[in-house]
């Protein structure tokens, strides 16, 4: 009993999936082919021609297409589909038939002179690889930290502490820390025969924003104002004349040791204040004494100035 | 006429891009259609024209009207003349590879021309005369938006057999197909261009396509007849020649497909693939213990299983 039930269940299902199918099944004696990249169908069954006269060509023709036009979308709804965008799309495959160029394929475009160099050298293009967290780095971090915390000191910044991959410029900062890093602020460590100075090593120099706090730039504005009205002279006078008093002195002792030669040098201890002052003059304070001799800074130049 | 390294060197970087979408490219664009029509036409070339570029729209370019001074050589690309410098011309002018010329005289009514050019230079021309005509605004029924990428169907079996059928097919497919894309919207597969050669004479039909519920995932199409409907018959051909035919569809090899190494197919189909092993010391495989072959201290044991050689096929899937 039990097995003509499941018989019966079969063949109901057969039939169901039958009927399902109907609709879209067409009968043809070739198969049709495909071109789906191109969503081209190729009918090469044989038309009838008695058919065709019989019926009206316009409903012939008409039924030849559906079903042909069947075919090709139940030849398409077979390939994958995917949900674009809340719109289902189907992927199609490259197409088959082979269709002739609009254009030659491009000729291969002549290497630039770069690319003709490089050649030559050998060089090959190194892709730069992008960052990647140093874990070598990070524990030398954490245990400077833990160190400098036991010994209540502050802890280098991260570029100077020692890491495996080091690039030129970490070098050269920690080259430049540790220089400076003396009593005197590393003014007499000597440079290495072709070591550059070190650039970018000047004051920073801070300026305000353009556009920003309105009180401060009208403050600003008025303060030069009252600058440019006052009568005063911004010229400090007694300093700038014992500037010059000085500067004169050190002319007369130069030109001395320039006579004395061999003895002046012994005694030369010039209290030779102010090379780097008369040097950095800034510009209102030396307008005063423009008109009396060169600039101080090259008479200085033979002998280190002592501060 | 211009060239990027040539005659016009770009001043701006669009004018440089422009030029660069023109060039020799991997990859090419859509190709574009001319539509002219000749010196004398009648009404139904005229709305034949209008009709197709309605059809092929936006890759398309409608001539009005071509003031051409050999009006005579026009009625005849056959024998080949002066009429392909003019196309030349326009063709370079506008990027278009395809084109479609339109006229009317006794001897050939309703005449059209369609033709590709490959690399500014005419591959194949065919000319179809109209016997019947019906435009899209005699045919009353809602049209398919433009610019959807159309299904065609040819039917017949002189599309199998004979060159010039073949070649139309081909020519009609290069010109109706549109854009190349690599997926396409299930629910906007509505246009359907229909070709159907019979006795001689070639019908194109263009139906929009409902796509109904049938039981299962494939829709049920039934088909309502929009755009023109032509009843062509073939006349004269000009094809390419063999070799130029073959330089046509050269393909750049950056474009072939990559063959991955080692699969190889049989005749059933099964896929294989090969895998290349070390040497292996026989002596110290691993297999299943066997007690009973266990080796004594006697003769040695024979053989504990087939062993493997260096390379093993495998069959895969």
């Amino acid at each position: 009993m039990a097995a003509c039930s499941i018989e019966d269940l079969l063949a109901k299902a057969e039939q169901d999936e039958a009927e399902k199918l109907k609709s879209i099944t067409v009968q043809k004696e070739l198969d049709l082919e495909f071109d789906i990249g191109n969503l081209v169908a190729y009918d090469k069954n044989r038309i009838d021609i008695r058919q065709f006269r019989e019926q009206k060509k316009e409903d012939f023709l008409r039924s030849l297409a559906r079903d042909n036009t069947q075919l090709l979308v139940n030849e398409i709804w077979k390939h994958p589909t995917e949900r674009v965008e809340e719109v289902i799309v189907v992927k199609l495959p490259e197409p088959t038939t082979p269709l002739p160029r609009e254009k030659p394929p491009p000729k291969p475009r002549p290497p630039t002179k770069w690319e003709e160099f490089a050649k030559l050298k050998g060089i090959q293009k190194k892709k730069k690889t992008n960052l990647v967290w140093d874990d070598v780095a990070k524990n030398e971090l954490h245990r400077l930290r833990n160190i400098a915390r036991a010994q209540k000191i502050k802890v280098p910044g991260v570029g100077l502490t020692p890491t495996a991959q080091q690039s030129k410029t970490d070098l050269a900062r920690a080259v430049n820390v540790a220089k400076s890093s003396t009593a005197s602020a590393g003014k007499f460590q000597d440079r290495l025969p072709k070591e550059k100075a070190p650039r970018n090593t000047g004051k920073k120099r801070k300026f305000q924003p353009v556009i920003g706090n309105f009180s401060n730039e009208k403050q600003r504005q008025l303060d030069l104002l009252k600058v440019l009205d006052s009568k005063k002279p911004r010229l400090d006078v007694n300093k700038a004349v014992n500037k010059q008093m000085r500067e004169d002195d050190r002319e007369e002792s130069a030109a001395k040791f320039k006579k004395g030669g061999k003895k002046g040098r012994k005694g030369g201890n010039f209290s030779g204040k102010g090379k780097g002052g008369g040097g950095k003059g800034k510009g209102k304070g030396r307008a005063g004494g423009k008109g009396q001799g060169p600039p101080s800074g090259k008479k200085g130049a033979g002998k280190p100035g002592k501060r | 006429m211009k060239q990027k390294e040539g005659v016009i060197k770009p001043k701006t970087k669009r004018a440089k891009r422009f030029l660069d979408n023109r060039a020799p490219k991997l990859t090419e664009n859509v190709k574009n259609a001319m539509i002219m029509k000749g010196g004398n036409t009648s009404m139904t070339v005229t709305q034949a024209l209008k009709d197709i570029y309605a059809l092929k729209k936006p890759s398309a370019v409608l001539y009005k009207n071509i003031t051409l001074k050999y009006n005579i050589f026009i009625a005849l690309p056959f024998p080949i003349t002066n009429i392909f410098c003019l196309q030349e011309f326009f063709s370079k002018k506008t990027d278009s590879s395809l084109f479609l010329f339109g006229s009317h005289n006794k001897k050939r009514p309703n005449n059209l021309i369609f033709g590709r050019l490959f690399d500014f230079h005419v591959l194949d021309m065919i000319e179809l005369g109209i016997e019947k005509y019906n435009s899209l605004s005699a045919i009353k029924n809602s049209k398919c938006p433009e610019g959807t990428k159309p299904m065609l169907v040819f039917a017949g079996e002189a599309f199998d057999h004979d060159d010039d059928h073949k070649r139309l097919k081909s020519l009609l497919t290069d010109f109706f197909r549109g854009p190349v894309v690599p997926s396409v919207r299930l629910a906007g597969l509505e246009h359907v261009l229909h070709f159907t050669a019979l006795e001689g004479k070639i019908y194109m039909r263009s139906y929009r396509s409902l796509l109904k519920k049938s039981g299962c995932r494939t829709p049920r199409i039934e088909l309502e007849e929009i755009g023109p409907s032509f009843d062509f018959v073939l006349r004269r051909t000009h094809l390419a020649s063999d070799d130029l035919y073959k330089t046509a569809h050269r393909q750049p090899k950056a474009l072939k497909p990559k063959k991955k190494k080692n699969i190889s197919h049989d005749t059933f189909g099964t896929k294989f693939g090969r895998l290349h092993m070390q040497k292996q010391d026989l002596a110290k495989l691993q297999t299943r213990k066997m007690k009973g072959l266990r080796k004594r201290r006697g003769p040695a044991a024979a053989a504990e299983g087939e062993t493997s050689s260096k390379t093993a096929k495998v069959e895969v899937e």
